[in-house]
């Protein structure tokens, strides 16, 4: 009885915090959806009928396509270079003896809890004197740059974690490094990478500090930039500002649920925070 | 952008055996570390080095020591900006955390059904874009909006008002909008937490006649060391990084009242280019996040031994 009691107290506080986790969401998809204008205040604002027009409206008015685009070309590029070079760094981290391997490591290691506030400065101006200012390469180059710190110290906690035998055992058979890491270890390691890879997309993604900074035309925005632009401009529409905001959110939240597992367990363990 | 913790990292023994492969290793790690030294380490240089010079980007620079350093002690909104930063530290760690505790309490040693299905709505504000959060968040705090909905629907519709718009709770609004997007992710971790605690230890903490407090704190704190350390490092960093949030709410206003460093940081060093300032403003915010981060760090780690 009491343990009923109990059990259901459990579902009452865990539901409430869900319900609160979801709400703003919910409410806003409501919001994005009603007819322009329609939109009557009240905690439950179910549309009087759907329309995506704010949709439409709010892409047009963003130049929303362009920007989504520009983030999925900025995001795979990153996800792509920073998972290679964060792999093979790892391999050598997890299984080599390196000279001075441990301060080196290390060094990485300042990456993960460096904030870009703290080098977006001369960034701009070295990315100004590169002349890759508003171009991919302002964001792929420094976001690749700051996610290795986490991708190495993923990769190499995982190297470390095979047992040797397997190692030892293809290096007897006379197979180079080359070879063990992309016959072996990469076959072995895929769960460990792809968990890496969906969090560099989504950091990625979710990036908007170096964007604002580094790009100025709107051909080049990020769809968080383009947002951020979008509600500077038309803070009053909310219907648009909740259209636009869910567009950009919709595929960070798709590839969440469909990788659910692997986000929660490399943000716990490895815990990054966008 | 992102942080990272190292103290939840396993103290195992190493079973492998390294093979020695001499500075001819490092071709694995050169292309990372050319990468990484040119865009990280290079500019964190270059951001001490700009510290120490007053410039406006175009005109040359002028070295000038410490006086960027000493306006951070006496430039009123440089101080209220920390300041602001330390009060979001509450709302963005402190309550997150506490928040996590309680539900472990509740949960604890106890097996939930459904658990993947809470699990992955609890997380979900962590994982959006913050940009997308504030723009969903003031439109929640709208005159009309929700909240001001809801006061009133409970008949505490005088305390309603334009939340992001009050010199008084515009700070707060905005950090009960941090308080969101970390609760989850806390609750998540000590659940995860709770449940690598061993039952035997619950079994002989009700055998001694321990209560549901006395559990709490002799079991279920204790064994969540770990986690406690990971959720305030994370919690910790993300506050005193704010940015995109109050970017896109209240852009430091009204006034100057919910001014962050990050945010004198653009200013300063893109709207009103003084650039040697803003450094120093990097610099300091960067030690703050260093210190803070490893005083977390050893704490966790002294409590382990």
């Amino acid at each position: 009885m009491i343990a009923r009691l109990r059990g259901n107290t459990n579902y009452v506080i865990l539901s409430f915090f869900a319900v609160v986790a979801l709400y703003p969401l919910i409410g806003s998809a409501f919001v994005a959806l009603s007819p322009q204008g329609s939109v009557t205040s009240g905690i439950f604002p179910w549309p009087s009928h759907f329309t995506f027009s704010n949709f439409s409206a709010a892409w047009h008015q963003a130049s929303l396509g362009g920007a989504l685009a520009n983030s999925a070309v900025v995001a795979i590029a990153v996800t792509v270079a920073a998972t290679v070079l964060s792999t093979l760094a790892g391999y050598a981290f997890g299984t080599l003896k390196l000279p001075a391997g441990r301060v080196v490591f290390y060094l990485f290691l300042t990456g993960l809890i460096m904030p870009y506030e703290s080098m977006i400065i001369p960034l701009y101006f070295d990315m100004r004197r590169l002349n890759l200012v508003d171009s991919y390469w302002s964001l792929i180059l420094p976001e690749t740059a700051l996610y290795l710190a986490f991708g190495i110290f993923w990769m190499r906690a995982f190297f470390q974690s095979i047992p040797s035998e397997l190692l030892e055992a293809a290096r007897i058979d006379g197979a180079s490094n080359v070879t063990i890491l992309r016959r072996v270890l990469v076959p072995i390691a895929r769960p460990a990478i792809s968990t890496m890879t969906v969090l560099f997309f989504v950091f990625s993604w979710n990036e908007f500090l170096l964007p604002l900074v580094m790009l100025s035309s709107s051909a080049k925005q990020t769809a968080t930039l383009a947002l951020g632009v979008f509600q500077g401009q038309y803070n009053t529409n909310v219907s648009l500002q909740t259209a636009a905001a869910l567009s950009v959110a919709i595929p960070v939240i798709v590839i969440y649920v469909l990788f659910q597992r692997q986000f929660i367990r490399g943000m716990l363990s490895g815990s990054l925070t966008g | 952008m992102s942080t990272l913790i190292l103290s939840d990292t396993p103290r195992r023994v190493l079973t492998i055996r390294r093979v020695s492969a001499g500075w001819t290793g490092y071709v694995f790690v050169l292309p990372a570390l050319a990468v990484f030294a040119a865009f990280v380490l290079y500019p964190l240089w270059q951001t001490v080095w700009l510290s120490f010079y007053s410039w406006d980007g175009l005109t040359a620079r002028r070295w000038i020591g410490l006086a960027n350093y000493r306006a951070l002690f006496t430039d009123p909104t440089l101080r209220s900006a920390f300041l602001h930063s330390a009060i979001l530290v509450i709302f963005i760690s402190l309550v997150p955390i506490a928040l996590g505790l309680l539900l472990a309490a509740v949960l604890s040693y106890r097996k939930i059904r459904g658990l993947t299905f809470f699990r992955t709505v609890l997380f979900l504000p962590q994982v959006l874009p913050l940009v997308v959060v504030g723009v969903i968040w003031d439109w929640l705090y709208q005159p009309n909006g929700p909240i001001n909905s809801l006061l009133s629907d409970i008949g505490l519709g005088f305390i309603a008002r334009a939340w992001l718009g009050d010199f008084t709770w515009a700070l707060p609004s905005v950090g009960i909008v941090g308080t969101w997007v970390t609760y989850g992710f806390a609750m998540v971790l000590f659940i995860s937490g709770v449940q690598k605690i061993p039952s035997t230890l619950y079994d002989a903490a009700r055998v001694d006649g321990a209560g549901p407090v006395r559990e709490f704190f002799a079991v279920t704190l204790p064994g969540l060391r770990s986690e406690m350390t990971v959720a305030f490092t994370l919690t910790v960093i993300a506050a005193l990084r704010t940015f995109d949030v109050i970017y896109v709410t209240t852009l430091g206003g009204p006034g100057t009242s919910t001014t962050v460093p990050s945010l004198k940081i653009y200013q300063m060093a893109f709207e009103y280019n003084q650039i040697g300032a803003a450094a120093a403003v990097s610099v300091a915010l960067a030690v703050i996040i260093v210190v803070v981060t490893f005083a977390i760090i050893r704490r966790g780690d002294r409590g382990d031994a």
